[in-house]
């Protein structure tokens, strides 16, 4: 076991939306009880449907939001917003490499930034300091005087990713880093993203929607259905036997470049229901054709199964 | 890799930034030179600036001379003009060349510090509303709105009634009034950016609320802002002008192009160059200086642009 650097505990998030003068605002969970542990040198991958608290996750932990409830832990200590140790360890990328640099700052400037704010480096060590870090990323020494709009998108991420770097991190957050690329860019970006983790032992909260980059890049995985984590465990153990039906339909939904292999596609019925009004006991039910009368009343707590965490009365 | 850089490493880096700029203008200028308009008002503009600053050399006379052998003589192409007073001369003998030589030093003084104040005052409110919202933002919007609520005019009017009459107080007046589109620009320029990825990590980086607003977001607000400015300029002095004519902007003698109107208003009929040189120079400058703002809006806008 490694060192544990990132670790959760019943971490959720609450958001009141509508709500006017004369109307009670609707509480929508985007986050419920979310309990992980993440070590140096490895990656947990959060996958879900477009919805599912994934995002909402990756604000709470970067300190970017408040939690509405539960702990959050790096390197054992309990995390503040306004801590610079706490921000120098856990960093960012987004998911959109076209919105997340600043587009009227140079290259230079916008991995300077975190240094200037954060450190009291003169210029000519910043300057240095960035510039390995950029070559660390693959970009080369006159990208350093060009603007964000010159570069494409694959190359945005990877500058999007030297800033994440610039305080030398021992988390990083990656949202969706990936999905807004070609495919070939995607490996190219991904490579990237497992050589600095073998060079830097960074910590990878890796969240995604598409099983293929997730099956390529986790040690863990934890599925997230409307706020809830439903299953979590060894990506190994999960991807080869999913005990969620949830999970089981989003691996059946993946394509498999295999034409030997038997196609057992699970489709599910309905549509995900709102956030707002969460139908009652197991979030899933609905769409679910293992769901009995006790799936309608009571939440499945998270239990051990098959070497991994499952919140479902009927395991696969 | 050295703590120092070569000489040539920085001079290639300097070369890279001028580089830069110099597409950025050259883009400019291509966008601003296809709306013809633009490129007239910007030479007319420019003119103005030239005769504005060479005043004491281009102008015939003194501003505030009285020649009283030559009352309100024509100007030279009319019976009765003289080659020593081109465009004529006003009811005390004053040269009205020498005066719209000199009111274009006011007129665009008038204009630089009006947009100067309105724009910085404006720009920092916005970005207050802007950042912080929720109470602090409606407070800010609904004073903005009672302001906006009058016509501005009679709001310049009535403030310049406070203040008292003269050219300072008549800016000052013009400023507050002009300001509150300057606010509402930047607050809803700030609400399209403060959501966008790259605050958000200049925030996670550890930037604090004056560095994003001054920083981070404000250099992104900037465009549509500059456009204003350039639109409000005319505006400024088209309202400095109003209130001179009204006789509480700047007092005579000075020679400030709607205080000259306000003098003549009694010879309209007898002397027709009294009224109409004066009327010509600020529908000359205020209709220069409108076209180059379209120009601009089009030359900054991406929205605009045709690829």
């Amino acid at each position: 076991m490694g060192e544990v650097v990132l670790e959760a505990r019943n971490l959720s998030r609450f958001y009141e939306v509508g709500g006017g003068l004369f109307r009670r605002p609707g509480v929508v969970k985007a986050l419920q009880d979310a309990s992980f542990r993440l070590e140096a040198g490895k990656t947990l991958a959060i996958v879900g449907e477009s919805g599912c608290g994934k995002s909402t996750l990756a604000r709470v932990v970067t300190m970017i939001e408040e939690p509405t409830a539960g702990e959050l832990l790096i390197n054992g200590k309990k995390a503040e917003a306004g801590s610079r140790e706490m921000r120098q360890t856990i960093q960012i990328v987004f998911q959109n490499p076209y919105g997340s640099l600043n587009p009227r700052h140079r290259v230079g400037a916008i991995l300077e930034e975190p240094l200037k704010l954060n450190t009291t480096m003169d210029a000519a060590e910043r300057r240095r300091r960035a510039e390995e870090t950029m070559e660390r990323v693959g970009l080369r020494p006159e990208h350093y005087e060009r603007y964000p709009h010159m570069f494409s998108g694959g190359q945005r991420q990877r500058i999007a990713i030297a800033r994440a770097l610039m305080l030398e991190p021992k988390i990083l957050v990656l949202d969706e880093p990936v999905s807004a690329l070609d495919l070939s860019i995607q490996a190219q970006v991904l490579n990237i993203l497992s050589d600095l983790q073998g060079e830097l032992d960074l910590a990878y909260l890796f969240i995604s929607h598409d099983l293929s980059v997730v099956r390529h890049i986790s040690d863990d995985i934890m599925v997230m259905y409307l706020g809830k984590v439903v299953e979590a465990g060894d990506a190994g153990t999960v991807f080869a036997a999913p005990s969620h039906p949830y999970t089981a339909a989003l691996m059946s939904a993946t394509p498999v470049a295999d034409p030997e292999r038997q196609k057992q596609r699970i489709m599910l019925t309905g549509e995900l229901p709102s956030p707002l009004n969460p139908p009652p006991g197991c979030a899933f039910h609905p769409r679910c054709r293992y769901a009995t009368d006790k799936c309608k009343e009571a939440a499945p707590p998270a239990e051990t199964h098959a070497g991994r965490q499952v919140a479902c009365y009927h395991p696969l | 890799m050295t703590d120092t850089f070569s000489e040539d490493e920085v001079l290639t880096a300097a070369e890279a930034k001028r580089e830069t700029r110099r597409r950025m203008l050259a883009d400019f200028w291509f966008y601003f030179s296809e709306n013809r308009g633009a490129v007239i008002g910007l030479w007319v503009f420019l003119a103005l600036v030239v005769v504005a600053l060479l005043a004491p050399v281009i102008a015939p006379h003194a501003p505030n001379m009285q020649y009283r052998d030559s009352v309100l003589m024509p100007p030279v192409w009319q019976e009765g003009g003289s080659w020593t007073y081109l465009l004529g001369t006003d009811a005390v003998g004053r040269d009205m060349l020498s005066r719209l030589i000199y009111g274009a030093r006011f007129s665009l003084f008038i204009g630089v510090i009006v947009v100067a104040i309105a724009v910085s005052g404006g720009v920092t409110i916005g970005l207050i509303a802007g950042y912080f919202r929720g109470v602090v933002d409606t407070v800010i919007m609904r004073v903005m709105d009672v302001i906006l609520a009058f016509p501005s005019l009679l709001l310049a009017l009535v403030l310049v009634a406070i203040l008292g009459p003269g050219l300072t107080n008549a800016m000052i007046a013009i400023a507050i009034v002009l300001q509150p589109h300057f606010v509402r620009l930047t607050r809803s320029s700030v609400f399209n950016e403060i959501n966008r990825e790259y605050v958000i990590s200049a925030r996670v980086a550890g930037a604090s609320p004056y560095y994003l607003m001054t920083r981070t977001l404000l250099p992104n607000c900037l465009g549509p802002v500059t456009v204003q400015a350039t639109l409000s300029f005319s505006n400024a002095i088209l309202d400095a002008a109003a209130l001179g004519f009204l006789g509480v902007g700047a007092q005579p003698p000075t020679p400030e192009w709607g205080t000259m109107l306000a003098d003549a208003r009694e010879f309209i009929l007898r002397a027709w160059w009294v009224v109409t040189f004066p009327g010509l120079a600020i529908l000359i400058t205020v209709l220069a200086i409108n076209l180059m703002g379209d120009g601009l809006r089009d030359a900054l806008d991406p929205k605009l642009k045709r690829s």
